[in-house]
C-alpha cells in the first residue's frame, strides 16, 4: 500500500464556541454555522461543470490557449479571460474571503471551479515557489473547497453506503481519505472525512464537483432516509460556506505553527503540543496574533495535507457570516516570516501532489473508475471487503470482485519516468513499443518535476499486464513516441509526520 | 529593436514605423487619453523601430530582416510571461518547409505546454540551439536572445495579415 493517504484538504470548521473565551476577543461561533447554505444550490451554478480543474488539462495548445491552460479554466471563461485579473469573466467569478489579500499582495488569479484563485505569486516563479514548498513551508488558500458537516443518529450508517470506507471504526478526531461512490462503485469524489464526535462528521469535498456532488448526496440521503421510513431528523447535513480554509505546507510549517498556538497555562490537561498531532488527526487550537496580541477562536487544526510534505490545514469559520478578517490575521501571523513561509498557487499545488503520488480529480479520476482501478483500493476497509458488508456500500459487488481478482480489472493507475526531452501530459497515448505502437493506456497528469530536476513524471491508466514497476512503454508527445516505464508513487518521497 | 521592458512599460508606445497606417485604422477604436499617449510619445519612439515587425493572435512574432525575405520568429513578451519558467523547447527542424498557422515548436512550462504555429509560410533556415540547453533564455528575452526560429519567408504579403505592435498590445490588454 502506498503511503499516501490524505491526499485531500482536510476540513475544518468550527461549530464549537472558543475554548477560552475569557481571553477571546472574538465572538461565539455556534451561531454561525447558521449561515451556511444548508441545501444544496442547484440552480446557482448552472454553468459549473464538474471537472473544472487545473493545470496541464491542455497538453499543447497554440500559445493562444497557454492562459486557459496555466488557468485551469472554467467554461466560463472566453478565450482569454483569465489574462488579467480584472476581466469580465472573473467578475462573475466566487471569491474566497482571501481574495482581497491574494489582489493586494499581486497574486496571478485564474478562474477555478467558478472561483477566483491565486495561481502564482510575484515573489517566487511556479517552480520556486514548489520547491519553497519542499524545503521551508507554503501557505495555499483553499477556501473554495466544499466543507461539510454530517450529524445525527443515522449520519455513519449513511456514509457507510456512499463511502467504502469503514467509517464506524475512525476514532474522535481522527480521519480518513474517502470517496463517494456511486451504484456502479465510480467515484463520483475524493474526500476526507472526520469523526468530530459520537455521531458528527466534517468531510471535505473538491470545488470543482460541487454542484454534481451536492446532488449525488441529495439524492443518495433520499434514498437512504425513504429506505428507513424517513426518519428525517436522524440526519443534518450542513454545507459550510464562509469558511476559510488554509493550508500550511512544508519541513517549517510545525514550528511556524506551534509559535501561534495558544498555550493555555491554565488548563494543563489540553495537550497544546503539535508533536503529539501526528498524521491524519486533528484537534481544536486556539492561535494566537501577534499583530494584535489576540486569540483566534478554536479552530480544527488537521494535520494533512496534498504536497507529500508535513503540514496542516486550517478551517476557519465566519464571524458574523464573514471569515475576511480572521482569515487574513492568520494568514499574516502565519508569513510574517518570509524566510520561511510563502504564498502559493495552485500552480505549485498540482506539481507538488503529482510528485506525491496523489490524484486531482476530473484528471486522475473520474465517476466511471472505481477505487481499485485508480489503484485505491486500500480506501476500502478490511471489514467491507465481505460479500455483505453491513450497510451494503454502492457498487460493492463490483469492487469487492475487482479487489479479490485483480486480473478483472481492464486497466489501472500507475506512475512513469519519461525519458527527457517535453513532458508527457493529460491525454498524451501510452503504446507498447512491442506491438506496433499499438495504444494501451492514456496519461491523465504529467509535467517535468521540479523536485527531480525536471525528470518528466505522469500518471495515468494502462491496460492490465502493462502495470507492474518497470515495464517498459512509450508515451506519444505530440509527433513522437517517448520511452516511459512504470515508476513507484510517490515519485517524491512523502514525510507524513506520524508517530 | 526596443528592449522588452520598455515595451512593457510603456505599452502604448508604437515601436513601429508602420505606426502611421495602423493609427488611422486602430484610432476610431481607441479611447481618446490613448491616442494622446502614444501621439505625445511618437518623437520618443520613432527611432528605435524596425523596419517589419508583426504578431499574431497566437502570440508569436515575427521580424524581417533586412534582406525583406528572412523573418525571425519568437514568442511575445506576454506569452512568455504568461507561461511561467519555460523548461523545455522543441525547436523546428531546418529545411522544414510550412505553411502559416502548422506548428514548428512546442514551448513548455512545469504547469503547461504550447504549441509554436508559423506566422508565415515558409522553409525554415536556423534554429536557436541555446534553447535545448538553455530554454530559460525565453524568459529573459523571448523577443531578442530567446528567439526560436527563422525563415525564409515565401510570401511577405502573409506579413500584412499580422498585428503591429501596436494591435498587438491592444489585443493582449483585451
Amino acid at each position: 500500500m502506498p503511503p499516501y493517504r490524505g491526499f485531500r484538504p482536510l476540513l475544518a470548521v468550527s461549530s464549537r464556541a472558543c475554548k477560552a473565551t475569557s481571553c477571546a476577543p472574538r465572538r461565539e461561533l455556534s451561531s454561525l454555522i447558521n449561515s451556511a447554505a444548508q441545501a444544496p444550490q442547484s440552480s446557482r451554478l448552472s454553468t459549473q461543470q464538474r471537472y473544472a480543474q487545473p493545470q496541464h488539462q491542455c497538453r499543447s495548445t497554440p500559445l493562444s490557449g497557454l492562459v486557459r491552460c496555466s488557468g485551469q479554466s472554467t467554461t466560463v471563461s472566453p478565450r482569454r479571460a483569465a489574462s488579467s485579473s480584472t476581466s469580465a469573466s472573473e467578475k462573475e467569478l466566487k471569491r474566497t474571503p482571501l481574495y482581497d489579500l491574494h489582489t493586494s499582495l499581486g497574486a496571478k488569479m485564474v478562474p477555478f471551479a467558478n472561483y477566483a484563485m491565486p495561481l502564482e505569486y510575484p515573489d517566487l516563479s511556479h517552480r520556486e515557489s514548489h520547491l519553497w514548498t519542499r524545503t521551508n513551508a507554503s501557505i495555499f488558500d483553499v477556501s473554495h473547497m466544499v466543507q461539510h458537516r454530517l450529524s445525527g443518529e443515522l449520519a455513519e450508517e449513511f456514509l457507510m453506503t456512499i463511502t467504502p470506507s469503514a467509517i464506524d471504526e475512525i476514532e474522535k478526531h481522527h480521519s480518513t481519505l474517502s470517496c463517494l461512490l456511486n451504484k456502479n462503485g465510480g467515484i463520483v469524489d475524493d474526500t476526507v472525512i472526520t469523526r468530530i464526535g459520537k455521531d458528527s462528521f466534517y468531510f471535505v469535498t473538491n470545488a470543482g464537483c460541487r454542484e454534481g456532488d451536492l446532488a449525488f448526496i441529495e439524492s443518495e440521503m433520499d434514498e437512504f432516509l425513504k429506505s428507513k421510513g424517513n426518519p428525517m431528523d436522524k440526519i443534518n447535513w450542513h454545507i459550510l460556506d464562509h469558511h476559510a480554509l488554509v493550508a500550511l505546507q512544508g519541513p517549517a510549517a510545525a514550528s511556524v505553527l506551534q509559535s501561534l498556538v495558544y498555550n493555555d497555562t491554565e488548563d494543563e490537561n489540553y495537550d497544546t503540543s503539535l508533536d503529539t498531532l501526528y498524521f491524519g488527526t486533528n484537534r481544536w487550537l486556539q492561535l494566537t496574533l501577534p499583530e494584535s496580541g489576540m486569540n483566534t477562536p478554536s479552530l480544527l487544526i488537521s494535520r494533512t495535507g496534498y504536497t507529500g510534505e508535513d503540514g496542516f490545514e486550517i478551517s476557519i469559520p465566519p464571524e458574523n457570516g464573514d471569515a475576511t478578517e480572521l482569515a487574513t490575521s492568520i494568514a499574516k501571523a502565519l508569513t510574517a516570516d518570509s524566510s520561511k513561509v510563502r504564498w502559493a498557487g495552485l500552480g505549485a499545488r498540482d506539481s507538488l501532489r503529482l510528485e506525491a503520488g496523489m490524484c486531482l480529480y476530473g484528471h486522475d479520476l473520474n465517476d466511471t473508475i472505481t477505487p481499485p482501478v485508480a489503484s485505491l483500493g486500500w480506501l476500502v476497509g478490511k471489514s467491507r471487503r465481505v460479500e455483505n458488508p453491513t450497510p451494503p456500500f454502492n457498487g460493492h459487488e463490483i469492487i469487492n470482485k475487482q479487489l479479490a481478482s485483480p486480473k478483472t480489472m481492464p486497466e489501472r493507475r500507475v506512475g512513469f519516468l519519461v525519458e527527457k526531452g517535453p513532458a508527457a501530459r493529460e491525454g498524451a497515448e501510452i503504446v507498447d513499443l512491442e506491438h506496433d505502437n499499438e495504444v494501451i493506456g492514456h496519461v491523465t497528469s504529467g509535467l517535468p518535476s521540479p523536485s527531480m530536476d525536471g525528470q518528466n513524471i505522469a500518471m495515468g491508466y494502462v491496460k492490465n499486464g502493462f502495470h507492474k514497476k518497470g515495464t517498459k512503454v512509450g508515451i506519444k508527445v505530440r509527433k513522437n513516441v517517448r520511452k516511459a516505464e512504470v515508476a513507484k508513487m510517490p515519485f517524491v518521497e512523502s514525510k507524513f509526520y506520524r508517530p | 529593436m526596443s528592449t522588452p521592458m520598455f515595451g512593457r512599460l510603456l505599452p502604448t508606445v508604437s515601436r513601429l514605423t508602420s505606426r502611421t497606417i495602423t493609427t488611422s485604422r486602430s484610432s476610431q477604436f481607441l479611447p481618446s487619453c490613448y491616442q494622446w499617449t502614444r501621439f505625445s510619445q511618437r518623437s520618443f519612439s520613432s527611432g528605435s523601430a524596425s523596419y517589419v515587425k508583426k504578431y499574431t493572435e497566437d502570440h508569436e512574432w515575427i521580424e524581417l530582416d533586412a534582406d525583406g525575405k528572412t523573418g525571425t520568429i519568437g514568442i511575445t513578451e506576454y506569452a512568455a510571461k504568461a507561461l511561467g519558467d519555460v523548461v523545455y523547447v522543441e525547436l523546428p527542424e531546418i529545411g522544414l518547409e510550412v505553411a502559416k498557422g502548422d506548428t514548428i515548436g512546442a514551448v513548455e512550462s512545469v504547469k503547461s505546454a504550447s504549441d509554436i504555429l508559423t506566422p508565415v509560410s515558409g522553409k525554415i533556415t536556423d534554429h536557436n540551439k541555446v534553447l535545448e540547453e538553455k530554454p530559460g533564455t525565453i524568459n529573459k528575452g523571448p523577443e531578442a536572445d530567446g528567439w526560436l526560429a527563422k525563415i525564409e519567408v515565401s510570401d511577405t504579403a502573409e506579413l500584412d495579415g499580422l498585428m503591429s505592435k501596436e494591435d498587438y498590445d491592444n489585443f493582449e490588454k483585451e
